[in-house]
């Protein structure tokens, strides 16, 4: 995420909008990741596993008391609404870098 | 004089070091994350330094409280590696197949979720709205597992 923060300047300049998704409500969002945190980029709530379940990323009761989460994953869209690129970590500790992604956003029309 | 066993000393607080040290520093670059090579370096010294401590222990001239001790450390440094490497190999690798997960080439999935704002917002409106002034050139999707 930091790495991410680091480079969004980057990514904005190649077009790229950078939307970090997570079981989260939209108050721990904006109390945690944007105030405390100080990211600027876009974080969304899916408290339901909507979207989580529909990406078939849901990570069953891994969260706080048992809950389900997301596993950790991105995926880079084009405005078109297809899938150009993306990574499923096989390991939790091991991330996409923000590098990469820059490389690969560049290379979108 | 007896002379303090360091190495017994210096291997278990080593082991200490090597296991929290990735979590408190190592894990913010990502070519001292994705392998923790440095933590394993790190262990291996302290491994080395516990078993020359444990050596030292075991000659017949030292006390049996020596020897119960430096059991012990040793026992403790070994128990913090293998709780290092199954926390970064095992329950790292933890993680759902996810085999429905949309690939290149699809189709990504639409969505209305809540902003900070409690504002709903799609991913077409993702996909539209400007970014830097110019229609985006692309949504990047990052989904983790949440902050608690």
């Amino acid at each position: 995420m930091r790495g991410v923060e680091n480079n969004l300047p980057a990514l904005s300049e190649a077009g790229i909008r950078t939307v970090a998704i997570s079981v989260d409500s939209p108050e721990i969002n904006r109390e945690y990741m944007l105030q405390k945190a100080g990211y600027t980029f876009t974080f969304l709530s899916d408290p339901k596993l909507e979207a989580i379940r529909r990406y078939d990323l849901v990570h069953a009761g891994q969260g706080e008391k048992g809950a389900d989460v997301a596993r950790p994953a991105e995926f880079l869209i084009d405005p078109s609404g297809t899938v150009r690129w993306r990574m499923m970590t096989e390991n939790l500790f091991r991330r996409a870098r923000p590098e990469q992604i820059l490389e690969i956003a560049k290379s979108l029309q | 004089m007896k002379r303090l066993n360091w190495k017994i000393w210096a291997g278990l607080v080593l082991s200490l070091v090597a296991g929290l040290s990735y979590e408190f520093v190592f894990i913010r670059w990502p070519i001292t994350r994705d392998f923790p090579w440095v933590n394993l370096i790190l262990f291996a010294a302290a491994m080395v330094l516990l078993f020359l401590g444990l050596r030292r222990a075991f000659k017949p001239d030292k006390r049996i409280v020596a020897k119960i001790f430096s059991s012990l450390a040793a026992a403790l440094g070994v128990l913090l590696l293998a709780g290092f490497l199954f926390a970064i190999f095992v329950f790292g690798r933890w993680l759902p197949a996810s085999a429905a997960a949309p690939q290149v080439g699809q189709k990504a999935p639409e969505f209305t979720l809540t902003d900070p704002n409690n504002k709903p917002v799609t991913l077409r409106q993702l996909l539209t709205e400007p970014v830097n002034n110019k229609p985006p050139k692309g949504v990047l999707l990052i989904f983790y597992r949440g902050y608690w």
